[in-house]
């Protein structure tokens, strides 16, 4: 062997133990159970192999966008007021679809510096622009409007994560999706009951508490008749238990909490005197300091718990408190009160989500279809390699072994992917990507042969017609390779988890076999031939 | 061992036959589609709820409808999923116009319905999950165990599942088959019956699709055949002339025509990875034109004299061995796929069987005779004839 065929000969054989390392790792034994193990470690399964839960949630941005934008009114009046500057209204001009929009109405001309002024310095992020007859135009500035959207999806991953992690899923996927729509794409191996996980995940957690200034009514229209059909400017109307009892009710509570979800430092299921499963929360030493002073002024009063704008429960102030609460009532049990208990804990949600897409696979399925999918890729390849065998004898070999390690390639990339910790999974289209290499990878074999053939029927020696064969057939194979990669890129791009899984193994197992096919195909034709005395036939 | 040795078929001469059959074919899928039954789109592209459910006994699909009107849900569509004897049955809530929520529902709705004879305050042991069992275990503690009982009944919980999902294929006839199940103790087992009944399905596998999530993949389902389409015509646009390039993507429009004109002339859905399959045929399909184009492009530098059409007909025949040689070894894998990867790889196995058919068929029958056609075109104007060889080559 000269020495050009031996730095190719361990090139080969070292790509080759490197993704046989990545397929198996080191096998705790070589038992067929102990290489079955080793592989399972390594090839990390997609979703709709091992089972479990697929969701897709919108999170509704506006609703983040809302709260700036309210917050930027509530300034810009208390601005206005301490500048003296006279206004008709402030408001969101059309808060469903452009909720960052403010209309300012009324504004003398004379107050233009002014008002200039408390946008410049107190809302950076907003843009204002001058309208007919006095109003003004906030807008927030694109690049503020899209990090805040974004910002929001950021954070909904964050809490939601926070969720998952304390329900004890194992290696949940949490992620943005789609591109630019605000989505996030959730997996939950081993989880086939979505119910509860989507209760917990979507609960926006929102606690305030807030002083109970009227009720509890019976209905919102007894409410709203005590108050002569108006409700209070410092109210809200909110339905809830506010009577403590097991019907809903209506009652009237003020627009400020007294503190909110923000302001907890820990919250844990426990149960009240009454032996009944509650909440009980402690407070941020700011939040405590709200909490003293709200209570101190107004013993003797009701405040209401409310959670997501329900009132969850009522309670009479009997002495300041600092920095514990509780919360019961609403009839819980145990699992919901854990359950709340955790997502109190994890925050807020920014905006509320949506479910738009949802899919359970049950165990039972994933099984079947790893056996099937594996049967099929291994007929699939008996059937191509015996084909070649008989076509091309002695070449056929030769193709044989640059499949198999064309496969050998493609698993064991997979398998590096799960050491590196980036977990591209096989899923079932993924299998069938595996086949496809398999059927597509083989193409270029026979692309090689054919035009060997071709070249020895024209007279060549066998050397110079496989030196021809390859170099003929290189260009065509490239240009093959490349058309099914970009179908395959764009499938990447555009699709989700199984589709995903087929685009990377389709992919990867091309470009190996631009190595296998090719490279590895013709070390092993100028190996034969380097043995072969001058002149004798090739078999192929 | 040799199929096709100097074969010399005048393809060229054939090019009517073959423009008959591709109109055939092309017409009728796509008067299927515009006037017959349009595009079968899957329920991943058309919103709705799926669920999968297997039978531990030949289902009565009329006694499934009876529970599913009883449960006031109209248009219900039942169908077998896979071999008789999987006793499989998918059942589609076509909820197009609805939101996510009454979709939820669906779900729910569909399984209460199919719990005919479920007693009250029992769960059904089928369709339990994993957490479900754990934490009834935990209640009920049938073992008497002390400290480390959740990581035990865990492991107890586990095991019945396993057993249950792995073993017996996802349905129980009865609690007490889960005696045998390795790792599950008998008292477990005999502790079971208080919590848990056994009904005669499980599910299997649930879709729920909202109705913006299916338009969106609709439109992105689209522009992604479409930016595949325009990828193949720049990169043979640039390796070859652009009427290369053009006789291409014709070519495999057509064939994407044809295949997803089979899908709607038997009604078959067209899901996301049929869609997939779809993309890579256009990738594929384009390897055997590329095959013939480049021996075109060889051709019509060795023999400067000589016809276009004779040129074209000897680089068919030349290539021709190796387009029917690669074609059928991946069409043997992909029958591979489509008769023993299962029912969930159906759709997409069916339109690479197909796809591979005419992807072969048209690089020969279709994109050769186009650039002929276009020459002779040329010609007939008047124009030089020999205005489009290799182009740039490398």
């Amino acid at each position: 062997m000269n020495k050009n065929f031996l730095w190719k000969f361990v090139l080969i054989v070292g790509t080759l133990l490197f993704f046989l390392f990545g397929i198996f790792g080191k096998p705790s034994s070589f038992s067929r159970q102990g290489l079955l193990d080793a592989l399972a470690d390594h090839i990390h399964l997609g979703l709709d192999l091992k089972g479990g839960t697929h969701l897709i949630l919108q999170v509704q941005v506006n609703d983040a966008v809302n709260v700036v934008a309210q917050n930027a009114v509530e300034v810009l009046k208390e601005q206005m007021r301490t500048r003296k500057i006279d206004y008709t209204d402030v408001s969101q001009s059309d808060p469903q679809n452009n909720p960052d929009q403010i209309a300012l109405k009324g504004v003398q001309p004379s107050a233009r510096g002014d008002l200039l002024d408390i946008v410049h310095e107190r809302l950076p992020d907003y843009d204002i622009t001058g309208g007919a007859q006095n109003t003004w135009t906030l807008a927030m500035k694109p690049a503020s409007l899209n990090e805040l959207k974004d910002k929001a999806v950021t954070q909904a991953i964050d809490t939601i994560r926070n969720r998952i992690d304390a329900l004890g899923v194992s290696e949940p996927t949490i992620e943005p999706h789609g591109m630019g729509q605000y989505q996030i794409l959730v997996q939950l191996p081993g989880i086939d009951d979505s119910g509860r996980v989507k209760d917990i995940m979507q609960s926006t957690a929102m606690l305030e508490i807030k002083q109970m200034t009227d009720g509890p009514y019976p209905s919102e229209q007894a409410a709203l008749q005590a108050k002569g059909g108006v409700v209070p400017a410092d109210s809200i109307l909110l339905p809830g238990q506010c009577a403590n009892g097991t019907e809903q009710t209506w009652c009237f509570v003020s627009r400020v909490s007294a503190v909110s979800g923000k302001d907890l430092r820990d919250a844990q299921a426990s149960t009240d005197q009454n032996g009944q499963p509650s909440v009980t929360f402690s407070l941020t030493g700011d939040g405590g300091q709200r909490f003293y002073n709200f209570t101190s002024a107004h013993v003797g009063e009701n405040l209401a718990v409310v959670l997501d704008n329900k009132v969850q429960e009522v309670a009479s102030i009997k002495e300041p408190i600092r920095d514990q609460g509780s919360i019961s009532g609403g009839h819980m049990i145990e699992q919901q009160a854990k359950d709340l208990s955790m997502v109190l804990r994890s925050g807020a949600l920014p905006a509320s989500i949506k479910y738009l897409q949802e899919q359970t696979v049950g165990p039972s399925l994933g099984a079947d279809s790893i056996r099937s999918g594996v049967r099929a890729a291994v007929y699939g390849m008996i059937a191509v390699l015996v084909f070649m065998l008989i076509y091309y004898r002695g070449a056929g070999i030769n193709a044989d072994v640059a499949l198999i390690m064309n496969l050998i390639i493609l698993l064991g990339f997979l398998g590096w992917s799960t050491i590196a910790g980036v977990n591209v999974a096989l899923t079932l289209p993924g299998i069938a990507g595996v086949i496809l290499t398999v059927g597509m990878g083989v193409d270029s074999n026979v692309l090689i042969f054919e035009r060997i053939r071709e070249e020895l029927r024209n007279g060549k020696t066998p050397p110079s017609a496989v030196d021809q064969g390859f170099s003929h057939a290189w260009i065509t194979i490239v240009d093959t390779h490349v058309t099914t990669i970009v179908s395959a890129a764009i499938l990447f791009i555009f699709g989700t988890g199984p589709v995903k899984g087929f685009a990377t193994t389709l992919t990867f197992g091309l470009l190996a076999n631009l190595f296998t096919a090719v490279f590895v195909s013709r070390f092993i034709f100028d190996w034969v031939l380097s043995r072969k005395q001058r002149g004798e036939a090739l078999s192929i | 061992m040799e199929f096709f040795r100097n074969t010399n078929i005048d393809f060229l001469g054939k090019k009517w036959y073959f423009l008959a059959f591709s109109l055939i074919f092309s017409v009728a899928g796509l008067f299927s589609m515009l006037f017959w039954h349009h595009i079968p789109w899957g329920v991943d592209f058309r919103g709705g709820t799926l669920v999968y459910v297997k039978f531990s006994h030949t289902p009565d699909d009329n006694a499934i409808r009876a529970d599913m009107d009883r449960a006031g849900l109209k248009n219900v569509k039942i169908q077998r999923y896979g071999v008789v004897s999987n006793n499989e049955r998918l059942i589609d809530l076509d909820v197009r116009e609805t939101n996510e929520q009454a979709l939820d529902q669906g779900k729910l709705t569909i399984i209460r319905a199919l719990e005919t004879n479920a007693p009250a305050g029992k769960t059904d042991l089928n369709n339990a999950s994993f957490l479900k069992i754990k934490s009834y275990l935990l209640d009920k503690d049938p073992l008497h165990l002390g400290s480390d009982a959740d990581q035990k009944y865990g492991a107890q919980a586990q095991a019945i599942v396993d057993y249950r999902d792995k073993v017996l294929g996802g349905v129980l006839n009865s609690a007490d088959q889960l005696q045998a199940a390795p790792g599950v103790d008998r008292a477990v087992v005999a502790s079971l019956p208080d919590g848990f009944f056994v009904s005669d399905f499980g599910v299997r596998n649930v879709e729920i699709i909202g109705p913006q999530v299916g338009s969106q993949l609709r439109t992105q389902a689209g522009l992604a055949t479409l930016y595949s389409l325009l990828g193949m015509l720049v990169y043979l646009g640039f390796r070859f002339e652009w009427i290369y390039g053009i006789a291409a993507v014709v070519t495999v429009f057509h064939d994407t025509l044809i295949t997803v004109g089979a899908f709607s002339l038997t009604s078959t859905p067209i899901t996301l990875t049929v869609i997939a399959a779809v993309l890579t045929l256009i990738g594929y399909s384009n390897n055997d034109t590329i095959v013939v184009f480049d021996r075109i492009r060889e051709n019509i530098k060795l023999m400067r004299r000589e016809k276009l059409a004779d040129i074209v007909n000897r680089s068919i025949n030349q290539t021709l061995s190796r387009t029917i040689l690669t074609a059928g070894l991946t069409f043997l894998t992909v029958l591979a796929l489509f008769l023993f990867g299962g029912e969930v790889l159906r759709g997409f196995s069916l339109a690479l069987v197909i796809g591979i058919l005419i992807g072969t068929y048209s690089s020969i029958a279709i994109a050769a005779p186009i650039l002929v056609a276009y020459q002779d075109w040329r010609i007939q104007r008047g124009k030089r004839p020999m205005a489009m060889p290799a182009g740039r080559s490398r």
